[in-house]
């Protein structure tokens, strides 16, 4: 390997400067978020390596507090897969939608899969350009997002439930940046489709499903729609064009009688 | 390490396996079609609706019509106001952090302070 000249090292970290500015809405959800994680697992008696364990290798917000459920009521192994599987397969269309973008990945692509949680699949598919098809930057952006999870679990497993700061309400910064990210995602595409399937369907989750269902159905739904609607839309094409031809034949054959 | 370690290590790489699983699945089943018209449909047009399924879910606390009551939580209209001030200077100034900030400081005083 040759060694760095000194411009790809500024140009290296001006990339992580930029990549860490993009997450900072990440990291003031994550941090306490990850810190509630951690209370919670001292407090119901997982020991802190453990805890730190399942933030670097489970990675998964909502996962995690319900592994935590799970071995505070000393869940079998079984019920644990099943109830890890159902909660996160809302993931699997994320995959789906990140297919093209993620092709080409090489090395990165492992830990860009691996990564790949709620707030990162929103900050992604909203970069420039979509989806991070610079893979370098979409790795420096996941990996800096779990490290203010972990980071933020550290700090919960290091202080336990002492915090003297109250941070009642800080939640919230995860919904302001899916408010954000959804205006930018719909000032990109200027179309109303996404968000009427959306709207639709959410609603529709929220009245008829339990809340633990509810982002799976909601994100099953609206996949289902956009397939339909793509097969509605590409059947009225392949129509279209067939009435061309017609036309064009019918238009031929008047020539020829004329 | 006790003895109650390696069942715990066990429980945590299930866990592990099983969140992958759910991420890596649609990697490896559907390596071929990366370039099929409908997956770059999907690409398109499903993480605007995941962003605003994210946005509803988020706020699901908020009910007003749901169960005869007012609301479900009493965070629901710190929440909402909230949200519209997240909204509303997102598209005016259009500053992420600004927003963000702006709103989240909003709701934690509401909920710390009023609520």
């Amino acid at each position: 390997m040759t060694p760095l000249s000194k411009a790809d090292t500024t140009s290296h970290l001006a990339n992580w400067r930029a990549a860490a500015v993009a997450t900072l809405p990440v990291m003031f959800g994550y941090l306490p978020l990850g810190a509630a994680f951690g209370i919670l697992a001292v407090d119901v008696g997982i020991p802190w390596w453990a805890a730190m364990a399942m933030s670097i290798l489970i990675y998964a917000g909502a996962g995690q507090f319900l592994a935590v459920a799970l071995l505070a009521n000393q869940a079998g192994l079984m019920e644990v897969a099943v109830a890890t599987l159902m909660l996160n397969s809302r993931h699997l269309f994320y995959g789906l939608s990140l297919l093209r973008a993620f092709a080409g990945a090489g090395w990165r692509k492992p830990y860009l899969v691996f990564s790949l949680t709620d707030e990162t699949y929103s900050l992604l598919t909203s970069q420039e350009g979509h989806a991070g098809q610079d893979h370098a930057q979409a790795f420096r952006l996941s990996a800096l997002n779990q490290l203010w999870w972990v980071l933020g679990s550290l700090a919960g497993v290091l202080i336990g439930s002492q915090l003297a700061f109250d941070t009642t309400g800080i939640e919230f910064v995860l919904t302001a940046l899916f408010i954000v990210l959804t205006i930018e995602q719909a000032r990109r595409l200027r179309r109303w489709l996404p968000f009427i399937v959306a709207t639709f369907t959410a609603l529709g989750a929220l009245a008829l499903l339990p809340e633990r269902h509810m982002l799976l159905g909601a994100i099953g739904a609206a996949s289902l729609i956009l397939l339909l609607q793509y097969r509605l839309g590409s059947a009225k094409q392949r129509t279209a064009k067939r009435c061309m031809a017609k036309r064009c034949i019918a238009k031929q054959q008047q020539r020829e009688t004329s | 390490m006790t003895q109650n370690s390696l069942p715990l290590l066990g429980f945590i790489a299930v866990c592990a396996l099983a969140t992958f699983l759910t991420r890596a699945l649609p990697f490896i089943a559907f390596s071929r079609q990366a370039e099929h018209p409908l997956v770059i449909h999907l690409g398109r047009y499903l993480p605007p609706a995941v962003m605003l399924i994210l946005v509803i879910y988020a706020m699901r606390d908020w009910r007003p019509l749901s169960a005869g009551t007012a609301n479900l939580s009493a965070n629901g209209w710190p929440m909402i106001l909230a949200g519209l001030i997240v909204a509303g200077m997102q598209l005016w100034r259009r500053n992420a952090l600004l927003s963000i900030l702006a709103g989240t400081g909003t709701y934690m005083s509401l909920v710390q302070w009023v609520g």
